[in-house]
């Protein structure tokens, strides 16, 4: 296999799969599986091969449609090859954790795989209009999944959903248009390169005026902000999760709120450093509110689903901190070596919490899966108790996904918040301290569930409440072990990342 | 030039011409009763024009204008019997097959006079591709006018709601569109003396920049009647609604770009000064081409908005097509090569989108519910008992509000980028009517296929009875057909901008300057 083809055959062999599994009804499961396992292998492959110096590298261009400067131009640095193989893990997860779907089993698993190509695509598109047409094809599937397998009130949830994500998508086009008509290009690096000397912006200003950057740069930023989400974009995210099905809400929060953070770091940084710069006090705001409001949010809820839900709001919130912390005007002639170290650890830790927090979110929705699956549908907290008697395993296994999320030093999440905390600090020290706050509300939140849903008495319902049998506990191993590995060893991934976060500070101009 | 047999020639174009009217001939004749005859038949023929088509587009490749046939008609007035093709000419020829072979499939379940349908209906095929290849204005004028006639009995006679009135209405306005056309066609005929009626001769006279700016007007109003501008739009909806499926996949699909066709290919390229600024402007509107595109957006707009408020499946289908033709409309005034480009490119992804539309509206929901009513199809779940035509509709509706990935994306933002770099202000306004047009798709959707409400158990029972009829090969094969090639040009718009680029910049500069 010719290494230049890599990243074309990681985007066909997803949707080949979801047409084999149209075709082949109830073995359509089986289809997916090995389609999602094939694909781990490739993103693995990937991220073997790309370039040590941190550069984008496996690159493929061609022209598309040249009037309107599309190219097919894919290519990947270690931040797309880590989104790549998480997407890759969390669709295996939930394929793996869907094997109740008795309703048209070979549409679903289309769907799924679908979604994939799309995660797939947008990770690796170089090109606006390449990466537009796959941020879109991830809506189709993700509104399908929840409209036709989700909960009872799965049709306004879906319709909410589409609607935030369709407003946010016309934003990013209408702000693309007008700068296609004043570069005549949509080439990401390049739009980078221009951006990075401050062209970008005069010739924005030249073609439409001088006001015209800043609102581009809200533009894009309502696009990205409502996939995170961030407060107060992020009302349609607590109905679309909890009325999708769990393994589909393990690939919304999982991969898909991915894609959002991802867009802040390949487009809306590198292209409007300087104006977010500028807006950066709001911004930092937003994303304390995200992270505060999160938490407590999460704190009032009493379906598990829901206080997930709002746990990933929160955790996604860190991201946006990291993010917006880091984004530090230039002084001078240029930034010190402290606060590059600062804005390096920050980045760092945003693409560390990317990771994990897809981990974990996907896990502890494969939980709950587990416990409505064995209950007949509950997922109120208040409905369990006393769980670590009858399943001691789940109770464990579940105990060690939550105490990530927690963020325990040892597991996967602390490394990555660490470094944010780290990294903003010495950079916005009032909105890192604000957001502290969050942290002791999520690890309330968390204990609170774990002593009501693992101790206390029984419930009738739960009397007979089965542990997880061989194959639950072989499919779980892995994650639980990914996210011991990645707490102990948090270099097995920074290694690689740190390479691009010095590659993408020095493109960047605030 | 006449040449009978060139194969791997573009000079074979002509034979779709021909060929439709020997088999609107071949039809007419056959003895009535011969449904099952004449369905194949009109099917061999559609493919035959389409495989001709195909073939002459890639022939074309890579060629500028190519003459199909030259020979003289009526000397003493300069009249040529002058068939040829440019990219633009062969980009709209292969529309025309598809929609052609697709209109035969969606019709195929007619019984009553098949054969004289079909007759009308090629006749009407043969007329559009002549349209298309004629570089000589009368004889495109005959054309144009040849295919008013068939379309009047296709609604008349195959028709449903308010057939009489909806066709009356299609051909008055038709006529009254062609009798500026004409007006426009002698005047400079004899304005520029040059005993011609060549498009090329025509376009080279040097006709005086006063005459171009009152024939201009003139000219292009007349063909984007047939186009369905606002505030001449409304023959198009009710025609639509009226005519059988596959008449209104037609009208919709390829009539409506005769009427842009004309004013791209006579009225802007014939008297390209009558776009000029005026000496004076008022309320930003400053020249004709401003008249024009306001006009378009307001189309686009109002078209989106009335189709939100429809009650009937068909209609909101046919108002949407009055919307997307004004981005035809608009991406024609920018008369910059992206505009320009786009609109021709609208032109081809309109006609498949909206055939494909009313074919799911029409032919396949419409034939199994005998209802058009939003109302009553949301208490039918369609989307459990007739999964295909609600799969098809989802694909159909991406399509249609320009989903990345489908031809609809390219085209109308190619005009988005032409109209801006001209003013963005239309823009801005089309982006209201990009929205609406989300939400209409949307709402048709939710309503004919998704509709929420629980089913008793006595209408289950009653449905579980009553199934709805299969979906029969040649509707699979119709929107396979159609969906497939919105998506490969959407994926692969390259394929047909090789070909339309060229020669937009040809005529642009013929005609520009």
């Amino acid at each position: 296999m010719s290494e230049i083809h890599l990243l074309t055959l990681l985007t066909v062999l997803p949707l080949a799969g979801a047409a084999l599994a149209l075709v082949t009804g109830k073995h359509a499961r089986a289809v997916a599986l090995v389609t999602s396992f094939a694909s781990l292998a490739l993103t693995l492959a990937v991220w073997i091969r790309l370039p040590a110096n941190g550069s984008i590298g496996l690159v493929e261009q061609h022209a598309w449609a040249p009037s309107l400067g599309i190219e097919y131009h894919l290519g990947v640095d270690a931040l797309s090859a880590l989104m790549l193989v998480l997407a890759a893990i969390v669709t295996l997860m939930s394929v793996d954790a869907a094997h109740r779907v008795h309703h048209q089993p070979g549409l679903y698993f289309a769907l799924v795989l679908l979604l994939e190509a799309g995660l797939f695509g947008s990770f690796t598109a170089l090109n606006f209009f390449h990466w537009f047409l796959f941020w879109e094809l991830c809506l189709i599937p993700a509104f399908f999944l929840i409209k036709l397998w989700g909960g009872t009130r799965r049709g306004p949830a879906a319709t909410q959903f589409f609607i935030y994500t369709m407003a946010g998508s016309a934003a990013l086009l209408i702000a693309f248009l007008a700068v296609f008509l004043s570069t005549g290009s949509v080439d990401f690096p390049h739009l980078t390169l221009l951006a990075s000397t401050g062209e970008l912006e005069q010739m924005v200003a030249a073609h439409l005026g001088p006001k015209v950057m800043i609102w581009l740069a809200v533009g894009v930023l309502a696009g990205f902000a409502v996939k995170v989400p961030m407060f107060p974009f992020h009302t349609w995210l607590p109905a679309a999760y909890a009325e999708a099905p769990s393994p589909v809400t393990m690939l919304l929060t999982g991969a898909m709120s991915k894609m959002g953070v991802y867009g802040l770091l390949r487009i809306a940084l590198p292209l409007f450093g300087h104006q977010i710069a500028q807006m950066r006090v709001p911004l930092l705001v937003l994303a304390v509110a995200t992270v505060v409001m999160g938490a407590s949010a999460a704190a009032a809820q009493k379906d598990l689903k829901r206080v997930f839900a709002y746990l990933s709001v929160n955790h996604l919130g860190y991201c946006l901190l990291g993010i917006f912390a880091l984004a530090v005007p230039a002084v001078g002639t240029g930034i010190d070596k402290a606060a590059l170290a600062s804005q390096a650890a920050a980045l760092n830790g945003v693409i560390l919490q990317m990771f994990n927090h897809g981990i974990t979110a996907a896990a502890l929705f494969w939980f709950v899966a587990m416990m409505q699956q064995r209950t007949g549908g509950h997922r109120g907290i208040d409905q369990f108790g006393g769980l670590r008697k009858p399943a001691p395993v789940l109770a464990g296994l579940m105990g060690i996904a939550l105490f990530s999320s927690l963020g325990l030093p040892g597991l996967n999440n602390f490394p990555g918040e660490f470094h944010i905390f780290r990294g903003a600090f010495p950079l916005a020290w009032v909105a890192a301290s604000v957001s502290l706050l969050g942290l002791l509300v999520t690890a309330a939140v968390i204990l609170i569930v774990i002593q009501k849903v693992f101790w206390g008495p029984l419930p009738e319902h739960c009397s007979n409440f089965p542990d997880l049998h061989h194959g639950e506990r072989m499919a779980l191993a892995p994650v639980i072990g990914l996210m011991l590995l990645v707490g102990f060893l948090p270099s097995l991934i920074t290694n690689s990342v740190n390479p691009t976060v010095m590659k993408l500070l020095a493109l960047w101009s605030f | 030039m006449f040449s009978i047999w060139h194969p791997n020639s573009v000079s074979l174009l002509a034979w779709t011409i021909y060929l439709s009217f020997a088999g609107a001939l071949a039809l007419a004749l056959m003895p009535k009763g011969k449904t099952a005859l004449s369905r194949w038949l009109a099917l061999a023929v559609a493919v035959a024009g389409l495989a001709l088509a195909v073939q002459g587009f890639i022939a074309g490749i890579g060629q500028g204008r190519v003459t199909l046939v030259d020979m003289p008609w009526v000397p003493s007035m300069g009249i040529h019997f002058l068939l040829a093709a440019d990219g633009i000419s062969r980009v709209l020829v292969l529309l025309t097959g598809l929609a052609a072979v697709a209109g035969v499939l969606f019709s195929w379940n007619i019984e009553l006079r098949a054969n004289e349908f079909f007759a009308f209906y090629l006749a009407l095929i043969g007329a559009v591709y002549g349209v298309f290849l004629s570089f000589d204005l009368f004889l495109l004028f005959v054309f144009y006018e040849i295919a008013i006639v068939p379309k009047y009995f296709l609604i008349a006679i195959w028709g449903s709601t308010r057939r009489e009135y909806a066709a009356i209405k299609l051909v008055i306005y038709s006529f009254a569109g062609s009798a500026m056309v004409l007006i426009g066609f002698f005047a400079a005929y004899t304005t520029a003396g040059s005993h011609s009626t060549g498009l090329v001769e025509l376009a080279q006279a040097g006709l005086p920049a006063s005459f171009q700016m009152w024939c201009f007007p003139l000219v292009f109003t007349g063909f984007a009647i047939l186009a369905g501008m606002w505030p001449f739009h409304t023959w198009a909806p009710t025609g639509h609604v009226a005519a059988p499926t596959a008449a209104s996949m037609l009208l919709a699909g390829v009539v409506m770009k005769l009427g842009a066709y004309g004013c791209l290919r006579v009225a802007i390229a014939l008297f390209p000064r009558g776009l000029d600024p005026w000496s004076f402007s008022f309320i930003g509107i400053g020249s004709w081409r401003d008249v024009f595109a306001v006009l378009a957006v307001i189309g686009i707009v109002y078209g989106a908005l009335v189709a939100l408020a429809q009650t009937d499946f068909k209609f909101v289908i046919g108002y949407s097509s009055v919307s997307h033709m004004g981005f035809v409309l608009l991406g024609l005034v920018t008369l910059n090569q992206i505009g320009v480009t786009g609109a021709v490119l609208q032109m081809f992804s309109h006609g498949i989108i909206a055939g494909l539309l009313f074919a799911i509206v029409g032919r396949i929901v419409y034939d199994r519910t005998h209802t058009r009513q939003l109302a009553e199809l949301e208490t039918m779940h369609l989307f459990k008992r007739m999964p295909f035509a609600a799969w098809a509709f989802v694909i159909a509706g991406m399509a249609s509000i320009g989903m990345p990935g489908f031809s609809g994306f390219v085209a109308e933002l190619q005009v988005l980028v032409g109209a801006w770099k001209v003013n963005p202000w239309w823009v801005l306004a089309v982006g209201v009517g990009i929205v609406v047009g989300v939400a209409y798709i949307w709402r048709a959707l939710q309503k004919a296929f998704f509709g929420d409400l629980l089913p008793s158990a006595h209408v289950l029972e009653e449905e579980h009875g009553h199934p709805f009829a299969a979906i029969t090969w040649p509707e699979v094969t119709g929107v396979v057909l159609l969906a497939g090639v919105s998506l490969f040009v959407g994926l692969y718009p390259k394929i047909l901008l090789d070909a339309i680029e060229p020669a937009v910049k040809t005529l642009l500069a013929g005609g520009v300057q």
